[in-house]
């Protein structure tokens, strides 16, 4: 299998970047289509319509400031076009507190239709029904997961697990609450498994690890895992493909969040050694990995960096976050003629230990 | 040359890990090798197969476990051995360099400890005979049987006996050789600067002709570790006091924690304390002061500050040497956060009144030491008024003591638990007292330092009957 990507693709991939980008940037501070917000900052800020052209003009912008997702009502994001139509608000995963919210109508749709496209139908056979085990309730991720399955013809079983709750319980000390928690949250997709035919299975790391203690997942029905939520080592990704799937069920590690929507991983190859590369679902998402002292800068391919996101849709419009997630920059592969980030993991995590993961 | 790599042993099967941590000289920080480190998923795993390792070992009579732990004591002092999957081979000497290079302990130390664990190994029987009382190991090997005029069945209290292994001290994996004979895989977990020891009594096992199913050897992080506690049926930790404590009450964890060891001298002896001061002075520092048998008290009725005086005298000015030096007495911090830790506690808890740092004056020097690249923590004899100071009942991974005046009478309430007491008494009353006082797991009687051990007498616990019950059985036919 290939993976070079040629540089005429990849220059094609940059301009359809910069054209997708100024059709964004027209429509969100166009007053006939943009929202509220980004209307008031242009009036204190700059006029984007003039300046940016390219996707390097981005750099005009300053980091998008995210407490504004926390402190505005979400009416302020509502573009012009979309005026009167209700929206779906989404919250951050583990978030405690007042969440951050993202609003929109359609975005997650194109997003897991075009993710349908790089699933296989040996894993994800079309019909065959799906099962949640993860955070539901107020993510993106819920709706996401469910109209996946539809685009495919299936239907989806879904077990919440409710990672607020988890990270009260750990900065509380409380970890057999927590423990007991989690086998709630593991008998429950137990016993959906031992009634119903199941065979796709969307979790995260530490849930498909429980639920594979627990149950003989290929002889329960499940061919394919998708899997995200947290980061996964080289050795996190060898354990889970070696031991738990036992190299006899598909699986697809993914990046994503409420903001940016959903990175693929490619598929991986020998020379990989189990280190996950993922790709932003480009134009509507760019991921660049920059050097957190100067995040005007990327850093060379193979280097770790800090993630910065910036989220192009008409639905939405959100550039330079800074995630709090660091990652290796990764050359374009196929069919990816753009960067990818690899070995994603909590920014920071090598200075001093981070609690993740807690679902 | 490629650096040696040592991968995970999952019951028969080698393991490179993507997660590996490197072991390196303490002193130079050259790379002595790679290990590879798993997640508790990988050994939860592997012990859902623990019925198959354990089928490997009944195979065998005990009897020829006992012969081939005999060869494996062999292998291990004098073999050469399969060192890593990486086609390197491990010498003894090369085994007592490396270890010395990473541990800290001199190569004199690092002999003896071999001495030690090649002893239990080819003296298996007798220390089998001690710990079962004699029983008849054929009766294991069939199930049941009679001896002693009455019928006897023993079963397996476990799968697999698990170890999470210290770093400060190889002679430990001693505590786990008759586990083999017994019929008992074992899984563990080895120390962080010490996979050296058991890594190589595997290979030596393996090479006897134990088959290699019969052994885990898991690098792990902490979850790993409380894995390999909660999971093994029976298990032994070595740790600090609050290790122990979230242990304590959990009848399937042996638990080893500091000796909190003592000499103590009846009132009977006292006026002859000259005599034995060189068991004192051994007790508290051979194997550089690290075992747990180690006396960290001195216990007498009289006269404290003239024996702190003469063993400060003979250890103070114990200097730190080269690993090679045949004399050497000090060991090596591979840990040097460790030294630094001892250092300030003791001059902290020094600041509390009523206790004095004797060898100070006959140190010429600071306590903590740097040499050659190495950090020491030299000897210390610190002279306390009472069991109630902070200092009167410490134990550190060095050379260290207190010297605390107590009146017979009032020793034994006032000393609290002791791993190892050598008493040194002729008085039958005291003795009397010594034998019936349940806080102290090993007693000498005698000039006897706490740190001869006979491995067919528990210790901490008597691994026989840890791994073993006894049951009653009625056949009908």
């Amino acid at each position: 299998m290939t993976t070079t990507v040629s540089p005429e693709a990849i220059k094609a991939a940059q301009a359809q970047l910069d054209a997708h980008l100024k059709e964004i940037i027209h429509w969100h501070f166009s007053p006939e289509t943009g929202c509220p917000y980004w209307l008031d900052w242009m009036k204190t800020n700059f006029d984007p319509r003039k300046e940016i052209s390219s996707f390097g003009d981005m750099l005009k912008f300053s980091h998008f400031a995210d407490e504004s997702l926390r402190d505005l009502q979400p009416e302020v994001w509502v573009p012009a076009e979309f005026k009167g139509k209700p929206f779906n608000i989404f919250e951050t995963g583990g978030t405690t507190g007042m969440p951050k919210q993202r609003i929109g109508w359609n975005d997650f749709r194109v997003d897991y239709s075009e993710f349908s496209d790089k699933i296989s139908d040996e894993h994800f056979p079309r019909g065959g029904a799906w099962l949640m085990m993860g955070p539901t309730g107020p993510r993106r991720l819920r709706l996401a997961i469910e109209h996946l399955a539809n685009v495919r013809g299936s239907s989806c079983y879904f077990i919440d697990l409710d990672p607020r709750f988890v990270k009260k319980l750990i900065s509380n000390k409380q970890f057999d609450v927590a423990k007991q928690y989690m086998a709630h949250v593991v008998d429950q997709a137990a016993t959906i498994l031992k009634h119903r035919k199941v065979s796709g299975l969307f979790t995260t790391p530490k849930l498909l690890e429980a639920i594979a203690e627990k149950v003989d997942l290929y002889e329960a029905g499940i061919r394919g895992v998708f899997c995200g939520g947290t980061s996964m080592k080289p050795q996190e990704v060898r354990f889970i493909v070696e031991e738990l799937l036992e190299g006899r069920i598909g699986f697809y590690p993914t990046y994503g969040n409420t903001l940016m929507g959903l990175a693929a991983s490619v598929p991986l190859l020998p020379e990989d050694n189990f280190s996950i590369t993922y790709y932003a679902p480009q134009p509507r998402a760019v991921l660049r990995v920059v050097n957190p002292n100067k995040t005007d800068e990327t850093v060379a391919y193979g280097e770790w960096g800090r993630v910065e996101l910036n989220t192009l849709t008409k639905e939405f419009f959100m550039p330079r976050f800074l995630e709090r997630d660091e990652t290796i920059r990764r050359a374009p592969r196929a069919p990816y003629a753009w960067d990818g980030v690899g070995d994603v993991r909590p920014f920071g995590a090598m200075e001093k230990n981070i609690v993740e993961g807690v679902y | 040359m490629n650096v040696p790599h040592i991968p995970v042993l999952r019951l028969g099967r080698s393991y490179e890990s993507l997660d590996k941590f490197e072991v390196k000289n303490h002193r130079t920080g050259e790379l002595m090798a790679t290990v590879s480190s798993v997640n508790a998923g990988i050994i939860r795993k592997d012990l859902g197969k623990l019925a198959a390792a354990r089928a490997s070992l009944k195979k065998f009579t005990c009897a020829q476990l006992i012969e081939l732990s005999a060869k494996a004591g062999e292998h291990f002092l004098n073999g050469t051995l399969p060192f890593g999957d990486k086609g390197h081979t491990q010498t003894a000497q090369q085994y007592i360099e490396t270890l010395s290079a990473t541990s800290g302990l001199p190569h004199v130390m690092v002999k003896r400890n071999m001495a030690k664990i090649h002893h239990a190994l080819t003296n298996m029987k007798t220390v089998l005979n001690g710990l079962s009382r004699g029983l008849d190991l054929s009766i294991i090997d069939a199930g049941y049987g009679e001896q002693f005029g009455t019928k006897l069945t023993f079963c397996p209290t476990t799968q697999a006996l698990g170890l999470v292994m210290p770093s400060n001290s190889p002679a430990v994996n001693s505590l786990w050789l008759p586990a083999i004979a017994l019929k008992t895989p074992v899984i563990i977990k080895p120390g962080k600067e010490e996979p050296w020891t058991p890594y190589r009594l595997i290979q030596a096992f393996i090479a006897a002709g134990v088959p290699a199913e019969a052994f885990g050897f898991y690098p792990t992080d902490h979850d790993g570790a409380g894995e390999i506690l909660k999971s093994c049926g029976r298990a032994l930790i070595f740790g600090d006091k609050n290790t122990m404590a979230q242990y304590a009450n959990n009848p399937a964890i042996q638990l080893h924690g500091p000796g909190w060891s003592k000499v103590i001298i009846g009132e009977d002896c006292i006026e002859n304390w000259r005599d034995y001061l060189d068991v004192i002075v051994g007790a508290i520092s051979d194997n550089g002061g690290r075992s747990c048998i180690n006396a960290s008290a001195v216990v007498v009725p009289k006269y404290a500050a003239e024996i702190a005086d003469a063993l400060a005298q003979k250890l103070g000015p114990v200097q730190p040497t080269t690993p090679e030096d045949p004399n050497a007495r000090l060991s090596g911090f591979a840990n040097v956060k460790m030294a630094d830790f001892i250092d300030a506690q003791i001059d902290d808890s020094l600041k509390t009144p009523g206790a004095t740092d004797v060898t100070a004056k006959y140190r010429n020097g600071p306590r903590k030491a740097t040499f050659e690249g190495g950090v020491y923590m030299r000897p210390t004899i610190v002279l306390c008024d009472s069991f109630q100071h902070p200092l009167a009942n410490k134990e550190f991974l060095c050379p260290y003591a207190s010297v605390v005046q107590v009146p017979q009478s009032e020793m034994l309430k006032q000393m609290g638990y002791s791993l190892a007491v050598a008493a040194i008494t002729k008085d039958p009353g005291f003795t009397d007292q010594l034998l019936n006082w349940p806080e102290i797991e090993r007693l000498n009687i005698g000039p006897i330092s706490t740190m001869h051990v006979s491995w067919d007498q528990p210790h901490e616990g008597n691994m026989f009957e840890f791994l073993w019950k006894r049951r009653s059985l009625e056949r009908g036919w």
